[in-house]
C-alpha cells in the first residue's frame, strides 16, 4: 500500500506501508546512520516512541534472529527505510524482518528516498511526524500531529517488577536501575561476573542501598532526562553512596544529579560509527551512540566534574568523571550491539572502582 | 602529535610500471600522496619507472626520477638526494619490496633516511609468513593450519598430514603469482615448485583451503598513538577461492550480521595493533558462512588495490591520510577532507551500495586459462554505486565495455540446458552470466545454485530480481508503470529496447515524458549526517531528491576511459585529467565522467565535478540533461570516449575537438582511403573483403606476406600476419567470423621502420611535439614495441616527409586537439598505416620528454584557441638533445597459456621510461625498468625460424665476441657453424634429457632469442620454451630488432656507467649533462 511521512513542517516523503502493520503512527522522526544491527536499533528501548529512519538503504539482508533481541519488544513508533529486503539470507535467521515488524505491529514505510529525510532532519532538526497511508485524509493528520509528543516515556519501558541475574562464585553486587536498559549492557556485566539486581526506574534510594550493592548502574533510557525529576532526586541519594557508572541517559541523569544541566541537540547522535576522544589517553575510539540530548559543558561550572571524553564530530561532552568519588559515566554505548566493541574495557573500571569500594 | 620536526625533504616510491595486479591505483595512492606531501611545505622526491602516469609530472613532486625501481638507482638517487624520510608503502608491493631491500643492505642506515610510516619490524611481521603466524597466534587470531616449506619434500609431508585441497602461495610476490588450490600430490609438486621460484625469499605456504567460505576484507588504518579506525568492510560476491582482484565485491558487506560484522572489525583493529601498522592496511578474512568461525587470510601492509577501492567507495582518502600520519600527525588532527568540518578519524558510513567488477584481459588472450583462481587475472577493474544492488551490478557491467548491457552474454542463447548447468561449477570469468542464464530459463532454484557456486543466496535474490523484471518486460506491453518499475531495478533503457523491441530512443521519450529520470546523490563519507562539499555523485531511480547544484557557469564534460585493459591504459586516464586541468585553468566547470575506482580522475578533487558512472550514451545523456553543459570532449578518453561520439552528437551534444564526421573519416576506412587518394599519401595496399574468395584473390593481388584483421578492431584484436595462401585459409576459418558487415581487412605486411607521431592542430597549424622511432619493425604492435624520442636512425628527408604528411593530414581531417598516426618506412618511402584523431598511448611519455603540456594545448585548441596565440607554430618541434626510450611490460606471469612473442596484438599491460643522454644508457634504463634482467656474460640460447637464421647469424656473433657462450638447436647451431661459431648442441623439447626446458629450468641459459615459424599453431616447442622462461623469469627476446639493441647496449655499457640518474626537471630544464 502507498503511504507517505509527513513531517511538522508539511514536507513528505512517500514509500510503500508495509501490510498488516498499523498503519499510522506519529512520533518524532530520527535517523541511525550504521549499516548493520538494524534488529538491535529497533529493540533498544532508547528508541521508545520515535520513528527510526535508517540511512542505510538495503534493510533486512540478513533477516531476525531472537539472540539479536536488546529488550523484550520494540518499542519504536515507526521504521522508515529504502529497500526492505524480501528474501534475506544468514544462517543465523529465524523470520524476515518484514515477518518481524508485522508480529511487533510496528509500522514501517519504505522504497523511500531516506537520504532526502535525513538531509532534511539534519538542517531543520529532529522534528515530529507520521505514517499515514497515502488517502488519509488532511484533517485527520493534523489531528495527529497535534497530539503532545509523550512525555516520561522511562515509564513504558522500564522493567515493572525487579529481578536478580545471578553470576559466578564471589560475584560483584550490582543494583541495575532499570530506565529501558539493553540486553547487552546486562551480559556485559554479568560476563565480568557481576551479580545484577534489575530494579525499576522509580526505585527509591533507600531501597536501593537496602540491597547494599557494590555498586549502582544507570541505564540508558528514552526521553529527555528532566521529565523524569524524582529519579534525578534519588541518584543524588545516591552520589556519595556506592561506586556508580552510567551509560546514555544514565549518564545524563547523573549529571542532573551532579547539578549540571542539559539540553537538546538539533539532530542528535545515532549510528556506529561516532569518534569518541578520551581526554586522559589522547586515544581516540569508533563508538556506538544513540542519543538526542547532551550534557552542557558550560554548566559544570565549579561542579566537581571533569569531562574525560568529548565527540570528535560536535566537541559535545561524552563521558564524565567525579573528582572524588569513583563515578562515572558515558554518553555512548560501550556494550555495542549494535556497534564497534572497542569501549568493553569501560566496565573494567566501573568492576576495579566496585572492588576498591569493597574492599575499604 | 604534530608533524615531525626532523623531516624536510620525503623520497617517495612509485609502483612502476602497470602490471597485473599491481595497476593504476597505485598512481592514485602516489600522486595523492605527494600532493598532500607538497601541501605540507616537504620537498618531494619522487621515483618510478612509470611515464604514464600523473604522479610522475614534473609538477607533481620538486624531483622527478624516471628511473629503474632498483637498488642500484635508488642508491644513487638516495646518495645525491639526501632525503630525510622515504614513504614506501604507497607504491604498492613493489615499492614495499624496494624499501625492504634498501633497508636491509644498510642504504637508509648509511644515509640516514628515515623510514616512514608502519616500521620494517611491522612490514615484516605482516609479510612474513612465519612471522605473521606467530603474531597470530600470539594474539589468538585463527588461521588456517599451515607450513612454510623450502623445498617439495616439507610440502608433502606437511599435506599428509593435513589433507587436500591445499592452498600454496609464494611469499612476497604480487597478485598471488604462482600460487594455486592443489588437489593431489601431483598438483602439490608442480605448484610449489613454481612458487618458490616466484618467492623472492624463496619460501611457500602452504596451508588448509577454505575454498567456499564468505570472503571479507576490512581497509584499517592506525596512527602513532594507537587510535585505529576500519574504513570500509568489503564482501566478496565469489567465496574464498577466487583471489580477492578476480572478484565480484560489494562495499559494505552486505550479509553480515551486526554481530559478525562487529567480531570481524574488532579482530582487524587488533590484529592492525598487534602488526605495528602506521597508515592504512588491508586485512582479509574467511567467515564460514554456517557457524561464524573465521580465519585470518592475509593482512597487506600497505596501501593497495583494496585501499583504493575503499577510498573511491566511501570518499575517505585513505592514501593522503595515510601519508599524514607517516609525517606524525594523529587521527584526530587530520580534517575529513569531505566534510571539511569533522575529523578524518571516524568511520565512513555509506548509503548506497557499491559494487566492484574485475576487467579480464581474455578478449586479447583468446587461448588463455579463464578459470580464477588464487592468482589474479583481471588488468584493470570498473566501479559502480546505487541505491539498490541490482542498479549497481547492472551499472558495473555497462561499464565493462565487453559488449553486455545486462547479465546477458549472446553467446549463451546457444547453449543447451545441460551445458548451461554444468557451467555453474565453473569458477571463470563468465559465472554471473551463467547464473542469470540458469535463472532466466528456470534450470535451477536460488537455494540449488547457492549450493553449487557457494555464492550467498542473497545475491543469487538479487539476480533473480533482475531476470524476474526481464520476463516481465518480455511479455508485457511497456507502459509508463511497467518501464518505472524496469528503471527501478536498473535495467539500461537499451535493454529494455532489446527485450520489448520497443526503439531505445522511444524509450527515452517515453522516461522523459513520464519524469521517470534518475536521481543524482552525493558520496559524502557519513550518510548525510553533515553537510559535505565533495562534488561526487551517483545516479539512481530509487530516490526523490537530487543533490546536484547545477550553475550557471560556462561548463564542458570530459569523458574517462573506463577500465584499464591492455590496449587501454593508464595513459587515457592521465589524459583526461590533464583535460580536466586545462579545462579549470580557463575557468571552465569540468565535470569527468569515469568508472574507473583506480585512477586520478575518479579522484573527487580533480575535477569540480566527479560523476561516477558507466561510459554508455543513456548514462551520459541523462547527465547531460542534468548539467546542460556547453558540449563534451571525446579526444581523452580513448576509444571509450570516442566510440560515444556519433550518438552523442546525434542526441545534438556539442562536441569539442574533431568533427565526428572526421573522426568517422579516419576510421572508416573506405573514406579514409579516398582522403589519402586526394592527398597523395601512400600506404601499403589493402582491401577489404567480405568472403574467403576475395579474400585469397585480393591477397594474391596484393602479394604476401599480407596482415589480416577484421575492421572493427581495438588494440589489434584478432590480427595476424600470413605469409601464405593455406595461412590465410586456416586463420580465415578460425580468427575472425567474415560477413557482409564484418568486412575482413587485407593488408600488404611491410616490413620496414615504424615510426609514430603526436600531433595538435587548431586547423590552421599543426604543431608537432616530437617523433618516436621504434625498435621492432612494423608487425610488432605499436603498443608492444620499444619506442625512441627522437628518431634515431631515420634519414632527415624521411623525418621531413613525415612532418609534412602529418601537416596535411591533420588538416584535411581538420583536427582540433590531439591526432595520433603511425606511419611504416621501407626502402626510404614513408607510407601512412593509420590515424587516431584523439589521443593516444605515447601522449605522457611524449609530454613529459618534450616538456611540452600536449593535453593542455589541445584541449585549449579543441576549445577555439589557436596555437600561435599559444605560441606554437606548424611543424617539428627541435629535438631534445636527450634520448628517451619507451619500453613495454608484460605480465605474463599471471597468465599461463598465453604466447608471449611479439605480434601485431598487443599483449603488455604497461610501460616504462629510460631517459639519459646516451641512446644505449636510455634503453638500458628502460629494459632494465622492464624488469628483463640482461645478463652481462653467461650462455645464450639461439633457437629461430628459418626465414630468420642469415639475420641471426650476425647477431650471434656479435654476442659471442662480447664473450657470451652460445647454444642452439640443431640447425640454429649448424647456421651458426657456417660462419665460423662453434655453438653447444642442445635437444629440442623432449628430445632427450638435456633438453632445452630442462636446460633453463636448471638456471644454465640465462637468455633466449627466440623468434617464431609463420602460422601460430604449430610451434607448440617454441611456447613452451617461452613459457619456461616466463616461469623461471630468464628474459626471452622475440624478436631480433628488440635482440639487436640489447646487444648494442651491453656492447656499449661495457666501458660506462651503468647507473646514472638525473630528475626529469634536470632534463627538461637543460641542466647537468655530465654524463
Amino acid at each position: 500500500m502507498k503511504g507517505k511521512l509527513i513531517l511538522q513542517d508539511g514536507t513528505t516523503f512517500r514509500g510503500q506501508l508495509l501490510g498488516n502493520t498499523s498503519t499510522t503512527t506519529e512520533g518524532e522522526v530520527v535517523f541511525n546512520t550504521g549499516m548493520t544491527g538494524y534488529q538491535e536499533i529497533l529493540t533498544d528501548p532508547s528508541y521508545c516512541r520515535q520513528i527510526v529512519t535508517l540511512t542505510y538503504p538495503l534493510i533486512g539482508n540478513y533477516g531476525v534472529a531472537k539472540q539479536f533481541n536488546q529488550s523484550r519488544k520494540s518499542f519504536v513508533a515507526g521504521l522508515i527505510i529504502g529497500e526492505l529486503c524480501e528474501k534475506p539470507s544468514s544462517s543465523s535467521m529465524e523470520k524476515t524482518l518484514a515477518d518481524f515488524l508485522t508480529e511487533e505491529k510496528i509500522p514501517c514505510l519504505y522504497d523511500v528516498d531516506t537520504r532526502a529525510l535525513t538531509k532534511k532532519i539534519r538542517s531543520a532538526g529532529t522534528m515530529k511526524g507520521v505514517i499515514v497511508s497515502e488517502y488519509t485524509s488532511q484533517s485527520a493528520v493534523d489531528d495527529m500531529m497535534a497530539l503532545p509528543v509523550r512525555k516520561r516515556v522511562v515509564e513504558m519501558v522500564t522493567t515493572p517488577v525487579s529481578y536478580t541475574l545471578d553470576a559466578g562464585a564471589n560475584p560483584l553486587n550490582v543494583v541495575t536501575m532499570d530506565f529501558g536498559i539493553k540486553r547487552n549492557i546486562l551480559d556485559s556485566l554479568r560476563k565480568l561476573n557481576c551479580r545484577l539486581t534489575v530494579v525499576p526506574a522509580y526505585t527509591k534510594a533507600e531501597e536501593i542501598l537496602a540491597l547494599n550493592p557494590d555498586g549502582i548502574f544507570l541505564s540508558n533510557g528514552p526521553g529527555d532526562p528532566k521529565d523524569v525529576p524524582e529519579i534525578i532526586n534519588e541518584v543524588k541519594k545516591l552520589l556519595d553512596k556506592r561506586p556508580i557508572f552510567g551509560i546514555c541517559l544514565g549518564h545524563q541523569i547523573i549529571a542532573l544529579a551532579l547539578g549540571a544541566d542539559t539540553y537538546k541537540l538539533k539532530f542528535g547522535h545515532r549510528g556506529s560509527n561516532q569518534p569518541v576522544k578520551c581526554l586522559e589517553t589522547g586515544k581516540v575510539a569508533i563508538t556506538s551512540q544513540n542519543h538526542g540530548y547532551a550534557v552542557d559543558e558550560k554548566s559544570l561550572g565549579e561542579l566537581p566534574v571533569k569531562v574525560t571524553h568529548i565527540s570528535l564530530n560536535d566537541g559535545t561532552i561524552e563521558g564524565v568523571r567525579h573528582n572524588t568519588l569513583p563515578i562515572t559515566s558515558v554518553q555512548y554505548h560501550p556494550e555495542a550491539a549494535p556497534g564497534p566493541n572497542d569501549s568493553v574495557h569501560l566496565f573494567d573500571q566501573f568492576i576495579d572502582h566496585m572492588r576498591v569500594f569493597k574492599n575499604k | 602529535m604534530p608533524k615531525k620536526k626532523n623531516l624536510n625533504k620525503i623520497l617517495v616510491i612509485g609502483s612502476g610500471p602497470i602490471i597485473i595486479g599491481q595497476a593504476a591505483e597505485f598512481d592514485y595512492a602516489g600522486s595523492q600522496a605527494c600532493r598532500s606531501l607538497k601541501e605540507e611545505g616537504l620537498e618531494v622526491v619522487l621515483v618510478n619507472s612509470n611515464p604514464a602516469t600523473i604522479m610522475t609530472d614534473a609538477n607533481i613532486a620538486d624531483r622527478v626520477y624516471i628511473e629503474p625501481l632498483t637498488v642500484e638507482f635508488l642508491t644513487a638517487i638516495i646518495e645525491k638526494e639526501r632525503p630525510d624520510g622515504l614513504l614506501a608503502t604507497l607504491g604498492g608491493q613493489a615499492g614495499l619490496n624496494l624499501a625492504v631491500q634498501l633497508a636491509e643492505k644498510g642504504v637508509l642506515e648509511k644515509y640516514k633516511v628515515e623510514l616512514l610510516g608502519t616500521s620494517l619490524t611491522a612490514i615484516k611481521r605482516a609479510e612474513d609468513r612465519e612471522m605473521f603466524k606467530e603474531t597470530m597466534e600470539r594474539i589468538g587470531e585463527p588461521i588456517p593450519e599451515s607450513t612454510i616449506v623450502e623445498d617439495v619434500h616439507s610440502a608433502i609431508e606437511f599435506a599428509k598430514e593435513i589433507g587436500y585441497p591445499l592452498i600454496v602461495r609464494p611469499a612476497y610476490t604480487l597478485g598471488g603469482t604462482g600460487g594455486g588450490i592443489v588437489n593431489n600430490e601431483e598438483e602439490l609438486i608442480d605448484v610449489t615448485l613454481r612458487g618458490l621460484k616466484y618467492s623472492m625469499i624463496g619460501q611457500v605456504l602452504i596451508e588448509r583451503s577454505i575454498a567456499g567460505w564468505k570472503e571479507i576484507e576490512y581497509e584499517v588504518m592506525r596512527d602513532g598513538n594507537d587510535t585505529c579506525i576500519t574504513i570500509c568492510s568489503m564482501e566478496n560476491f565469489d567465496p574464498v577461492g577466487v583471489h580477492t582482484g578476480d572478484s565480484i565485491v560489494v562495499a559494505p558487506t552486505q550479509t553480515l550480521t551486526d554481530h559478525e560484522y562487529q567480531l570481524l572489525r574488532s579482530a582487524s583493529l587488533k590484529i592492525i595493533r598487534a602488526l605495528g601498522i602506521e597508515g592504512g592496511c588491508n586485512v582479509q578474512f574467511a567467515l564460514d558462512p554456517q557457524n561464524q568461525n573465521y580465519y585470518v587470510i592475509e593482512v597487506n601492509p600497505r596501501v593497495s588495490r583494496s585501499s583504493a577501492l575503499a577510498s573511491k567507495a566511501t570518499g575517505y582518502p585513505i592514501a593522503k591520510v595515510s601519508v599524514k600520519i607517516a609525517i606524525g600527525y594523529t587521527l584526530d588532527e587530520i580534517v575529513n577532507a569531505v566534510t571539511k568540518k569533522t575529523k578524518a578519524c571516524f568511520e565512513p558510513s555509506v548509503d548506497y551500495c557499491v559494487v566492484k567488477f574485475p576487467r579480464w584481459p581474455f578478449d586479447k588472450f583468446v587461448y588463455a586459462d579463464t578459470t580464477l583462481g588464487t592468482q589474479m587475472k583481471a588488468t584493470g577493474e570498473v566501479m559502480s554505486l546505487d541505491r539498490s544492488f541490482e542498479g549497481a551490478i547492472l551499472k558495473a557491467v555497462r561499464s565493462l565495455e565487453i559488449g553486455v548491457n545486462r547479465l546477458h552474454m549472446d553467446k549463451m542463447d546457444d547453449w543447451d540446458n545441460d551445458k548451461l548447468k554444468s557451467r555453474l561449477a565453473k569458477i571463470n570469468d563468465e559465472r554471473l552470466f551463467v547464473i542469470a542464464e540458469v535463472l532466466r530459463r528456470g534450470l535451477a532454484t536460488v537455494q540449488e545454485i547457492a549450493d553449487i557456486t557457494k555464492i550467498d543466496a542473497w545475491f543469487i535474490e538479487k539476480i533473480k530480481n533482475i531476470t524476474d523484471m526481464e520476463l516481465r518486460l518480455k511479455k508485457s506491453e511497456l507502459n509508463a508503470k511497467l518501464l518505472r518499475e524496469a528503471k527501478t531495478v536498473g535495467l539500461a533503457d537499451i535493454s529494455i529496447s532489446e527485450l520489448t523491441g520497443v526503439n531505445v530512443n522511444e524509450i527515452r521519450e517515453m522516461r522523459k515524458q513520464a519524469n521517470i529520470l534518475p536521481v543524482y546523490k552525493m558520496v559524502d563519507t557519513c550518510a548525510a549526517e553533515f553537510e559535505a562539499m565533495t562534488p561526487y555523485y551517483y545516479s539512481t531511480f530509487r530516490g526523490e531528491v537530487d543533490e546536484v547544484e547545477v550553475t550557471n557557469r560556462p561548463k564542458i564534460i570530459v569523458l574517462g576511459s573506463g577500465p584499464i585493459r591492455i590496449g587501454q591504459g593508464v595513459e587515457f586516464d592521465y589524459c583526461s585529467v590533464h583535460s580536466v586541468w586545462a579545462l579549470r585553468e580557463a575557468d571552465i566547470e569540468a565535470i569527468i565522467i569515469n568508472n574507473n575506482p583506480e585512477t586520478v580522475s575518479t579522484d573527487f578533487d580533480i575535477s569540480d565535478k566527479l560523476y561516477f558512472e558507466p561510459l554508455t550514451t543513456e548514462d551520459v545523456l541523462n547527465i547531460i540533461d542534468k548539467e546542460n553543459p556547453d558540449g563534451v570532449i571525446v579526444q581523452f578518453g580513448g576509444q571509450t570516449a570516442i566510440n560515444l561520439a556519433a550518438s552523442l552528437a546525434a542526441a545534438g551534444v556539442k562536441i569539442y575537438g574533431t568533427s565526428v564526421d572526421n573522426i568517422d573519416r579516419a576510421e572508416d576506412r573506405e573514406r579514409f582511403d579516398e582522403m589519402l587518394t586526394e592527398l597523395n599519401i601512400p600506404r601499403p595496399k589493402g582491401i577489404s573483403v567480405t568472403n574467403l574468395d576475395d579474400a585469397i584473390n585480393g591477397a594474391a593481388q596484393i602479394g604476401y606476406p599480407v596482415m589480416v584483421r577484421p575492421s572493427y578492431v581495438l588494440g589489434g584484436r584478432a590480427m595476424e600476419i600470413v605469409y601464405n595462401e593455406e595461412e590465410l585459409r586456416d586463420y580465415m576459418s578460425r580468427a575472425v567470423k567474415v560477413t557482409p558487415d564484418h568486412p575482413v581487412l587485407v593488408d600488404r605486411y611491410m616490413q620496414g621502420t615504424e615510426v609514430e607521431v603526436d600531433a595538435i592542430s587548431d586547423g590552421v597549424d599543426v604543431v608537432i611535439p616530437g617523433i618516436m622511432e621504434h625498435v621492432e619493425r612494423a608487425g610488432v604492435h605499436s603498443g608492444d614495441s620499444i619506442a625512441v624520442y627522437p628518431p634515431q636512425t631515420l634519414p632527415s628527408k624521411v623525418i621531413y616527409t613525415i612532418t609534412d604528411y602529418t601537416k596535411r593530414l591533420a588538416l584535411a581531417l581538420d583536427v582540433r586537439g590531439l591526432v595520433n598516426i603511425q606511419y611504416v618506412v621501407a626502402d626510404g618511402k614513408v607510407y601512412v598505416i593509420e590515424v587516431n584523431p584523439r589521443s593516444s598511448r605515447t601522449v605522457p611519455f611524449l609530454s613529459k620528454v618534450t616538456d611540452i603540456k600536449m593535453v593542455n594545448v589541445a584541449t585549449r585548441a579543441a576549445l577555439g584557441s589557436s596555437l600561435k596565440a599559444m605560441g606554437y607554430y606548424s611543424g617539428l618541434v627541435e629535438p631534445k638533445p636527450y634520448v628517451a626510450v619507451k619500453a613495454p611490460v608484460f605480465s605474463f606471469a599471471k597468465m599461463q597459456d598465453v604466447d608471449i612473442s611479439l605480434g601485431p596484438e598487443m599483449k603488455s599491460t604497461g610501460e616504462v621510461m629510460g631517459i639519459d643522454y646516451h641512446y644505449a644508457r636510455a634503453l638500458y634504463k628502460a629494459i632494465t625498468g622492464a624488469g628483463m634482467n640482461i645478463p652481462k656474460n653467461g650462455c645464450i640460447l639461439f633457437t629461430v625460424a628459418d626465414k630468420d637464421k642469415e639475420e641471426m647469424k650476425q647477431l650471434a656473433k656479435a654476442f659471442y665476441e662480447l664473450g657470451f657462450k652460445l647454444v642452439a638447436t640443431e640447425g640454429t647451431a649448424k647456421a651458426l657453424q657456417s660462419i665460423g661459431i662453434d655453438a653447444e648442441v642442445v635437444g629440442k623439447v623432449h628430445e632427450r634429457s638435456s633438453d632445452i626446458i630442462h636446460m633453463i629450468k636448471l638456471g644454465k641459459i640465462h637468455m633466449v632469442v627466440n623468434t617464431q615459424a609463420p602460422g601460430k599453431h604449430i610451434a607448440k616447442d617454441g611456447f613452451r620454451i617461452r613459457r619456461a622462461t616466463v616461469e623461471l623469469g630468464v628474459p626471452c627476446l622475440t624478436s631480433l630488432d628488440t635482440a639487436w639493441e640489447v646487444m648494442r647496449v651491453l656492447s656499449f655499457m661495457r666501458d660506462r656507467r651503468l647507473v646514472y640518474s638525473l630528475a626529469l626537471q634536470d632534463y627538461v630544464g637543460g641542466g647537468d649533462d655530465l654524463a
